[in-house]
């Protein structure tokens, strides 16, 4: 056989897998998920509104198809007379900027403490366990409220709050992965060779461990952006006037009773198709990068 | 002539932990008072149940474990005091293939990456040498030079194994540990991968720490044979002495287990009941006596010792007469 053709028939096998590697994508939580991130990066320019400032005069106009709604503010207008719509897509913005950044923190802290703990073992591990024990002991909300109440609100402290709440969950994943990995062959066969620690870690651990902290991120990603309307709901996260969905939430509650359904339910439920499509990836991940079912 | 690698009384114990609330400590005995020798160039088979300690000591020599009592020395150079600078020496001189080709190597990593891994991290090389030797061990393991830029699950177990001694060989290793290379690959690859090990051997001048439990393959790659049973040496000599004539009732017993080379072949049926006792509470004596088809009323109080008979070293009592006999003979 050439080497050219050799070649040709590696990259057609290569594309050939890539394509099944994706097939089952969960159309679903792609379709809402890349939907909230187009809105939250293009908000200037889809929002018919400006989300922060209202118009006194316009309050409390329902959704367009109810009567007494009209065409300029088609999901409604709240309390001070902003126009929803264009709180919930600036909302997507925040949930999706806190939600990602906080994820993709506290995975770094997480995997980089997991490894650590498990590779060294001894008493790194002791140490490190200890504490993520301790902090697992805590309830998260309570937690995160803790600390909002130290720092103070802001969506920047939000994310640090967040990272120092979740990192964890991840370390406790990522060492028990460890453990089995570093009784692997290769890495034995690592050591024989002269490979330092820290290159063992960086060259034969992490790589292996990285899947897990991915699918983990994904299903945490929902715990966060609940975590974050939660706080915002209680005060003590993204500081008004900013639209995070939480706050509208929060805000919105006391008009419940009075009928206008639209200042809650619209943003509960933008909550929950979020946290619902993080999680059907994450699931769909979780399955498809799980060595077992990955290995030919 | 100093021996490459020397064994002396080596002891590894692993603790366990008791029960719940602390029980008594026990201690998994794997390897008792094993002493061997390996000479350059040459092969050292070591033959047993799985369970024996083979691995054990493989590992002791890999310094993956540290013995608990006992001597290993290379070159003349006891491990157990070796400074940074002599492990990295012994790290580049001593090398290692394991059982499982599809557990040694990274799957993450390219094959070139794989096999250059021991060469990165113990010489400094321009980048043109490096794909230079990266070709030369390729060529000498009978791989294509294209097999450079693929992962590990692209190739079969045979090919996996070729890769995996690919890497040992780069550094120009003087002592390989084979931790069964063949028993994970199917019969046909076997014989292609052990003809490889030895004609290795011949043109670099390696030397060899042969485990296995496949009886013909380490008579047909080893020099010296030693057979281990509870983490003991049980018989050791010559190759070719203890494959033919076997003398200790476990070797008997390993060698008529295996295939003759022909089916027309008689073999003695020598079946051992039973299974191998565990090494957290070994049999007293000789720790064979519970299984041995020519066991005596000593053999479960008094442990043999490695004496000489017949041009090998044997732990049993049934030579024990042959010994005294022996030792009287020029006296009367």
């Amino acid at each position: 056989m050439n080497g050219s053709r050799a070649a040709a028939l590696t990259v057609a096998w290569r594309l050939a897998s890539f394509r099944s590697r994706l097939e089952g994508l969960p159309a679903f939580p792609i379709v809402i998920l890349g939907t909230l991130a187009l809105l939250a990066i293009f908000a200037d320019f889809i929002a018919p509104h400006d989300p922060q400032v209202g118009l006194l005069g316009e309050r409390f106009r329902p959704p367009a198809w109810q009567a007494g709604g009209s065409t300029a503010h088609l999901l409604g207008t709240d309390h001070v007379g902003r126009d929803v719509l264009s709180r919930l897509i600036f909302g997507a913005r925040i949930s999706m900027t806190v939600g990602f950044t906080a994820v993709i923190f506290a995975g770094v802290v997480g995997t980089t403490l997991g490894i650590l703990a498990g590779y060294l073992g001894g008493w790194v591990d002791q140490v490190i366990m200890r504490v993520t024990d301790a902090w697992l002991a805590l309830p998260a909300l309570t937690f995160a409220i803790f600390l909002a109440a130290i720092v103070g609100p802001s969506a920047s402290n939000i994310v640090i709050i967040m990272a120092l709440v979740y990192w964890t969950r991840y370390a406790r994943v990522v060492r028990g992965e460890v453990l089995s990995l570093k009784e692997r062959d290769y890495v034995r066969l690592a050591i024989v060779a002269g490979c330092s620690k820290r290159t063992i870690m960086k060259r034969h651990i992490l790589p292996n461990v990285v899947n897990s902290s991915i699918v983990l991120a994904t299903l945490m990603l929902g715990v966060v952006i609940v975590t974050e309307a939660a706080l915002s709901f209680l005060g003590v996260g993204v500081p008004p006037p900013q639209p995070a969905w939480g706050l509208m939430l929060a805000d919105g509650k006391k008009g419940l009773m009075a009928g206008y359904w639209w200042l809650t339910v619209l943003p509960g439920l933008c909550i929950m198709l979020m946290v619902l499509s993080a999680n059907l990836l994450g699931d769909w991940l979780r399955v498809k990068l799980d060595p077992q079912l990955r290995q030919l | 002539m100093t021996p490459l690698l020397e064994a002396r009384g080596v002891v590894k114990h692993f603790p366990v932990r008791g029960g719940l609330f602390g029980g008594p400590r026990k201690v998994v005995r794997a390897v008792e008072d094993v002493s061997f020798v390996i000479e350059p160039g040459a092969t050292l088979g070591l033959v047993g149940e799985s369970g024996c300690g083979k691995t054990t000591t493989a590992k002791l020599v890999l310094l993956l474990e540290r013995p608990t009592a006992g001597e290993i020395r290379f070159d003349g150079e006891s491990l157990a005091t070796l400074d940074a600078e002599g492990l990295r020496r012994y790290r580049h001189s001593v090398q290692a293939v394991f059982q499982d080709p599809y557990a040694s190597l990274n799957p993450r990593m390219r094959v070139d990456s794989i096999i250059a891994e021991p060469l990165v991290t113990n010489e400094r090389l321009a980048a043109v040498e490096l794909g230079e030797r990266l070709r030369k061990v390729l060529d000498l393991v009978g791989l294509p030079a294209r097999a450079a830029k693929l992962f590990p699950h692209e190739f079969s177990g045979g090919q996996r194994q070729r890769i995996a001694i690919a890497r040992a060989l780069t550094l120009s290793p003087r002592l390989i540990v084979l931790d069964e290379p063949v028993s994970a690959l199917d019969v046909s690859i076997r014989a292609q991968i052990l003809n490889l090990l030895r004609d290795l051997q011949r043109e670099l001048g390696l030397a060899y720490l042969f485990i296995a439990h496949d009886l013909a393959a380490v008579a047909h790659m080893s020099h010296v044979i030693a057979v281990m049973y509870l983490g003991r040496v049980v018989e050791t000599g010559a190759a070719r002495i203890v494959a033919t004539q076997p003398r200790h009732p476990y070797t008997k017993a390993l060698f008529a287990a295996a295939l003759p080379s022909h089916p027309d072949d008689s073999r003695d049926d020598v079946v051992l009941a039973g299974d191998v006792p565990s090494p957290l509470d070994p049999p007293s004596g000789c720790r064979f006596h519970t299984r041995c088809p020519q066991v005596m009323p000593r053999c479960s109080t008094d442990e043999p010792k490695l004496a000489t008979v017949d041009g090998r070293e044997v732990a049993c009592h049934l030579y024990d007469s042959a010994e005294i006999a022996r030792a009287a003979a020029p006296r009367g």
